[in-house]
């Protein structure tokens, strides 16, 4: 008995414990906030944490494929800010402007996706190098050309931000449609599959006759592709483009914690985009119940913290140590094989 | 059976590669690998600073930039240690916020209080780097997780505490430290406190190196499996690496309270120059690879090169530009001489093993082959 439960505790994916872990925050948000005496499932509450959700999760699910591919790249926030004064330059409040604008920014992301690409799947440097001298290039470039806020955002733009189908914001949904596409990269196609198996170990796949360099490539374009989302959202929110909204939402470091809080290993090759979107809801949530609770914004940090470290180290152990399921649980078929002989 | 033995070893000799045989030939290679083409790097920006600015090229001007450097280098002595091992460390800048807060608080005017001041940042430096250390290791976080979070947990800590405002820098004693220098020395005029402080960590820091930690470091960086096998306690070897690390971050905050203010925004950023400098320095990333003196050489690039802009009056907002444009092309470079640097020792392997059939050995092999197995 005490070994069969075990096995089940031993079967659950690290996506389940993610889950596990966003139940326990969500029923202790709803006891936090109810001492508080409001209420954690009201309309009102549920929208703040879905629309604080809708940011990070647009830069959390490239992270996770860079971070699958086994890069990192800490280049989004400045790709956020950048895509941010284009788009906003280029709109200048008129509605007809809204598309070339919104192109013109996510083609900037991309060909920065497509430098960052470059330099780590073909010079080979480290990700964390790579995509961290690009965003100082950014950030140099921002800072001299940019001072202060940048264009406007049309108001027919605006309403991504602010609008509602139902319960729902527009810009979460958008983000879960960029997550259910992300899914679906990673498990019904070639590219996906051929990004584990890079991320997993490059070398073991170059052997069996991958081409390393484009599922790199292409994971490192979407990243800063969706990071250029978020930057859009961002402009939509703020109705102006701000050279700095990026890296004061310290969205380099949160997207990496929230990818790692979501049970993908940070070396690359192992985990997925559902854990990921699981980890940034639990930011949220702890983030909306502090605010309920009125957590000194200091403090807020330290909670995050401890609990990233907290939630990490819960199943990093096991993730480690755990050997493919085929040598652990004998299935019916190996013990009637087994029996045969 | 010995004779075959010593054969083996004189051939080996003889089939060094052509660059180890004569003294300049060795310096000649070792400045084309990353480690050493930092120094050269250095050099270089040190000349072009001069010729842009002549007074840069006095010596007496030339040691306060030095001092000046220390902190940054004696940060990336600590990150080196960590990135050696395989590791990051991303909570220095932490570190060094809240060390210099405890020193405007804790110490304050009180002159009494420097010594029992300076044991407590030492001892809390220590704890932090022993907390990093235990978590990654034992509890098997990744250092990038377990540091960042440590980060977001001391600077929210220190801000809440200090309330994100500046205090009153510590007494001029403690500051002396920091900011104080030897009077009356020849040719140079002075030497600054925290350059000796940084030859002094250095010159430990290449000892510690030397000596079986340093040497089990390098191992688990390169390859924690086969270190662990060997018998090294992987654990404790990447926990004492923390350590190192955040006291090097105590370090540099002791110093910077000499001249900057009390400010929970000191050390801002120096996690990722003290990286910065040190894979600069050719030290890579992943661990197992790099010389400690190339990370110091690092940190003193990245600043010539600051302080080159500066002189060149290029607008301070282009700094993050040229910085990031530096690191990829020195990484990118630094990962082509490393696979280049490797090449030769398996190409020119000692042809005593048949068993290699790549193209130039296998020439050498009919002739040298029967010499050693017919002794």
């Amino acid at each position: 008995m005490s070994t069969r439960t075990g096995g089940r505790l031993h079967g659950l994916t690290s996506t389940g414990i993610v889950g596990l872990v966003l139940l326990g925050a969500v029923i202790l948000g709803t006891v936090l906030t109810a001492i508080e005496g409001r209420n954690f499932f009201s309309t009102g509450n549920l929208r703040d944490i879905l629309t604080a959700m809708s940011i990070l999760g647009f830069i959390a699910i490239g992270q996770t494929l860079v971070v699958l591919g086994g890069s990192l790249d800490l280049s989004v926030p400045f790709v956020a800010s950048l895509t941010g004064v284009v788009s906003g330059g280029i709109m200048a409040g008129d509605t007809g402007n809204v598309l070339p604008g919104v192109l013109a920014g996510l083609g900037v992301a991309a060909a920065v996706g497509l430098v960052n690409g470059f330099v780590v799947s073909v010079l080979k440097v480290h990700g964390f190098i790579a995509s961290l001298g690009t965003g100082l290039m950014i950030s140099g470039y921002l800072a001299t050309n940019y001072q202060g806020n940048h264009g406007s955002a049309p108001s027919s733009f605006r309403m991504i931000g602010i609008s509602f189908i139902g319960p729902l914001p527009v810009s979460t949904l958008i983000m879960l449609g960029c997550a259910a596409g992300a899914v679906l990269l990673l498990r019904r196609t070639r590219l996906g599959h051929h990004l584990y198996a890079v991320g997993g170990d490059a070398e073991v796949a170059r052997l069996s006759g991958i081409r390393t360099t484009i599922p790199l490539l292409a994971a490192h374009v979407l990243c800063s592709v969706l990071a250029g989302c978020a930057g859009l959202l961002l402009l939509a929110r703020l109705s102006v483009g701000n050279p700095n909204v990026g890296s004061q939402g310290q969205y380099d470091l949160m997207s990496i914690a929230a990818v790692v809080l979501g049970g993908t290993l940070l070396a690359g090759g192992k985990g997925n985009v559902t854990g990921t979107i699981a980890g940034v809801a639990i930011f949220a949530v702890m983030d909306n119940v502090m605010a309920v609770m009125q957590v000194d914004p200091f403090l807020r940090n330290v909670v995050r913290g401890v609990v990233i470290v907290a939630a990490v180290a819960v199943y990093a152990r096991r993730e480690i140590d755990r050997r493919p399921a085929r040598f652990e649980r004998p299935g019916v078929l190996d013990s009637a094989l087994e029996e045969a002989r | 059976m010995s004779s075959p033995v010593s054969t083996d070893v004189a051939q080996r000799v003889r089939t060094l590669p052509a660059h180890a045989r004569s003294p300049l030939g060795r310096f000649l290679a070792a400045a084309t690998t990353p480690g050493g083409a930092v120094f050269v790097l250095a050099f270089a920006l040190l000349v072009a600073t001069v010729i842009a600015n002549p007074n840069f090229g006095d010596p007496g001007v030339l040691i306060r930039f030095l001092g000046r450097t220390a902190p940054i280098a004696i940060a990336a002595i600590g990150q080196y240690y960590v990135i050696v091992a395989g590791e990051f460390d991303l909570s220095m800048g932490a570190v060094i916020a809240a060390q210099v807060v405890i020193a405007g608080n804790y110490i304050g005017d009180d002159t009494g209080r420097n010594v029992t001041g300076l044991l407590l940042m030492l001892a809390l430096g220590a704890g932090i780097g022993l907390l990093n250390g235990v978590l990654t290791t034992l509890l098997r976080v990744p250092s990038f997780i377990v540091t960042l979070a440590m980060m977001l947990a001391l600077l929210g800590l220190v801000r809440y505490l200090s309330g994100g405002a500046a205090d009153a820098p510590p007494n001029d004693d403690f500051r002396q430290i920091g900011r104080g220098v030897v009077e009356d020395v020849p040719i140079v005029e002075v030497i600054p406190y925290p350059l000796i402080v940084l030859v002094v960590l250095a010159a430990a820091a290449v000892w510690l190196m030397r000596r079986p930690f340093g040497r089990t470091l390098l191992a688990v960086g390169d390859n924690p499996a086969a270190a662990r096998t060997s018998g090294a306690r992987v654990w404790w070897v990447t926990t004492r690496a923390f350590v190192l690390s955040s006291l090097a971050a105590t370090v540099s905050g002791i110093l910077l309270v000499g001249y900057a203010g009390v400010h929970p925004t000191v050390g801002e950023g120096y996690e990722f120059a003290a990286i910065t400098a040190v894979v600069l320095g050719g030290v890579v990333l992943g661990g197992g690879r790099g010389w400690v003196l190339s990370a110091v050489a690092g940190a003193f690039a990245l600043e010539l090169l600051f302080t080159l802009l500066t002189v060149l009056e290029v607008a301070s907002t282009w700094r993050d530009t040229v910085q990031g444009l530096i690191i990829i092309v020195a990484v990118a470079f630094a990962a082509r001489a490393w696979t280049v640097g490797r090449r030769p020792s398996t190409t020119a392997a000692p042809p005593d093993s048949p068993g290699r059939t790549s193209g130039p050995s296998s020439t050498t092999e009919p002739t040298e082959g029967p010499t050693t197995g017919g002794i």
